[in-house]
């Protein structure tokens, strides 16, 4: 049976002094172009608006070689907007790789796992119901800081409750799934029987939007998002195993337990941010791991890939809300038109196997 | 009927075992599946673990691998209790396959496989000449090297298990566990891959498997331990240890045994209800000492 003459193609290695990894060119090309895309698409979002600026001087301005009217527009006005796109597309991107690669799913993301509207949910009740606790929350923390306390406390429920002797990746699908229905009722009730001028405040954070986005929420962002990708990246390399399921893992020598915790957490958290940041833009955090695993050719999310993937989505999305439509519409209800037909694609192809 | 089996010479030699269960009991919740059981893993032999259905097998390779803390009692590896080890040394030292385990659609085999050098592997040193070198080895022991570059899912259950026992060889470890590696196997592929798990013996490998099916375990293994509701029945040399009785007694199972034509172990034939002659239908056939 042994003995044959074929070389294996196991993956060649490259050494950089005490660093080694595997040499994946692929996985490599395909993350630079994502990145080259997402700059220029970026470049492209900034450049274009009422007062249309070309993309030499777009990118010139970025690089600090701009003209001062130019330099107003796009660093004051009209970069937060594409940043904060930039920023919540990589959180989003890297929390759905995440959730997706922990549950063994393609149907886990952060959406799904009651982590968007539980914040939704946390947000229209402090607009709509206005009173004394209500106001003094709002003010302490602001909106977007309940919102945000609102999903991580939705997120932690739903582990609590899908935990049995573990984390079964299907059980925590069902779990997400009910408590987000749940959720959803609540807002849902919450805005009929709300003031309609209340419900128009509302509705921001029940659509994903960029718009008005100040430099004070993407720095905060870009921050925290920064922070827990570093996280991630150090956690990363305990993670390969964990695809291959939990007793595999516990085989090769990884504490699944503590690190998929972690990584659930720090998922949990971009998500978080990201729907502090925009409101909860649907489907990105699905759809972008998924595209990049097929660009990628990887078997499972690649970290880096799909939060670059989820970053030109949302810019793109934006793009297109903003000028390819007769009237300006939320970036959440084009990513929805996208995930929705690609959710089914998935629950087809899945079905089929 | 409390019949007491002696464990064989094959069992034998406390200080030399690289693996043993000292006093250990288990359980799930509240419910206690293995009570106060001691156990040593002889080296370089093939050990079997034999028992009916819920018996405890798997729970006990599971617990010897480290997958589960037992709640009184200690598992010793190499000497040393194996809870107070980083999980990162216990598996540079002991490689574990696991029931039926399955890999991410579209994962090549000789990523599959390469994921196997990860105890030995940092977030710093995450692949090297040496990690290859080993990895092609175990491709080529187990016969999957012209499979490399395919999807794990696209293959057939036989060659399936084989990668993933290369996965487990790639990891450099001399002491195997693997939790029924035959089973969903046709009975050609099984034979298979015991034939690779021999090879691996033969190179000086200590192997502990859970099998179900007991023809091939009294084949294929030096050491049998026959397991019940949570305690060992019997442990030994198969020629030793199966019996008549001892199956009767462990799985309820009226059988007879003979002399294997093909080698030198002891073969047992099943007898149910259908298509057995009248005389073996014998109520009393158990009683009467056979083989």
């Amino acid at each position: 049976m042994t003995g044959t003459q074929v070389k294996p193609s196991v993956a060649p290695g490259v050494r950089l002094g005490r660093v080694s990894f595997v040499w994946r060119p692929w996985l490599v090309c395909v993350t630079l172009l994502l990145a080259a895309a997402t700059f220029l698409l970026f470049c492209l979002s900034i450049g274009v608006g009422d007062f249309p600026i070309g993309l030499p001087q777009v990118i010139a301005t970025i690089l600090g070689r701009g003209e001062q009217v130019d330099e107003f527009v796009i660093m004051d006005l009209r970069m937060p907007r594409a940043l904060a796109g930039c920023v919540v597309g990589i959180a989003l991107g890297m929390s759905g790789a995440i959730t997706q690669s922990i549950a063994r799913n393609p149907l886990a993301s952060p959406d799904i796992l009651g982590i968007t509207w539980g914040a939704g949910a946390v947000a229209v009740f402090l607009v709509t119901v206005s009173g004394g606790t209500a106001t003094a929350v709002v003010n302490s923390v602001g909106l977007s800081g309940a919102a945000l306390a609102g999903g991580l406390g939705t997120g932690l429920l739903v582990y609590l409750l899908a935990w049995r002797r573990g984390i079964d990746g299907f059980r925590l699908i069902l779990i997400g799934l009910s408590v987000s229905a749940v959720m959803e009722a609540i807002t849902t009730w919450l805005l009929v029987t709300a003031d309609i001028r209340d419900v128009a405040r509302a509705q921001a954070w029940l659509v994903g939007s960029l718009d008005n986005r100040s430099w004070d929420d993407v720095r905060v962002a870009l921050w925290c998002t920064l922070a827990l990708a570093a996280v991630v990246a150090g956690v990363a390399f305990q993670f390969k195993p964990l695809h291959l399921g939990d007793d595999v893992a516990a085989g090769l020598g990884v504490r699944y337990t503590v690190v998929r915790a972690v990584l659930l957490l720090c998922a949990v958290l971009l998500a978080g941010v990201a729907v502090s940041a925009a409101g909860p833009v649907s489907f990105v955090a699905l759809v972008a791991p998924q595209v990049a695993m097929r660009l990628a050719r990887c078997p499972t999310p690649p970290l880096v890939a799909s939060g670059l993937t989820g970053a030109l989505l949302l810019i793109g999305a934006d793009l297109v809300a903003r000028t390819a439509l007769p009237m300006t519409l939320p970036v959440g209800v084009v990513t929805a038109a996208i995930g929705g037909p690609f959710l089914v694609y998935l629950l087809v192809r899945a079905n089929l196997r | 009927m409390a019949v007491e089996y002696v464990a064989g010479s094959a069992a034998g030699g406390g200080d030399t075992a690289r693996l043993a269960a000292r006093g250990v009991t288990v359980g799930y919740g509240g419910r206690v599946v293995i009570d106060d059981l001691d156990v040593v893993v002889p080296p370089r032999v093939i050990t079997t673990i034999i028992g009916s259905n819920g018996c405890g097998k798997s729970t006990l390779l599971r617990t010897l691998s480290r997958l589960l803390k037992p709640t009184r009692g200690t598992v010793v590896l190499d000497g040393e209790d194996i809870a107070g080890l980083r999980t990162r040394d216990v598996a540079r030292k002991l490689g574990l396959l696991p029931q039926a385990p399955v890999a991410p659609e579209g994962l090549t085999v000789a990523d599959l496989v390469a994921r196997g050098r990860h105890p030995h592997q940092s977030w710093l040193r995450q692949w090297s000449s040496d990690d290859a070198a080993v990895v092609e080895r175990a491709l080529a022991m187990t016969g999957v090297s012209d499979l490399a570059d395919r999807p794990v899912d696209a293959l057939s259950g036989g060659q399936r298990q084989r990668v993933w026992i290369s996965m487990t060889l790639a990891q450099g470890t001399d002491l195997l566990l693997l939790d029924e590696p035959t089973t969903y196997l046709d009975l050609a592929h099984a034979i298979d891959v015991l034939d690779l798990v021999d090879d691996l013996h033969e190179s000086g490998c200590t192997v502990v498997l859970v099998l179900h099916d007991l023809n091939l375990a009294t084949r294929y293994s030096d050491n049998l331990i026959v397991m019940k509701a949570g305690s060992i029945l019997a442990q030994g040399h198969p020629r030793d240890v199966i019996t008549a009785e001892l199956l009767h007694e462990a799985f309820g199972l009226r059988a007879k045994v003979i002399d294997d034509p093909v080698g030198d172990r002891p073969l047992i034939v099943p007898i149910g209800r259908a298509h057995v002659r009248p005389d073996q239908l014998d109520k009393d056939t158990v009683q009467v000492r056979l083989g």
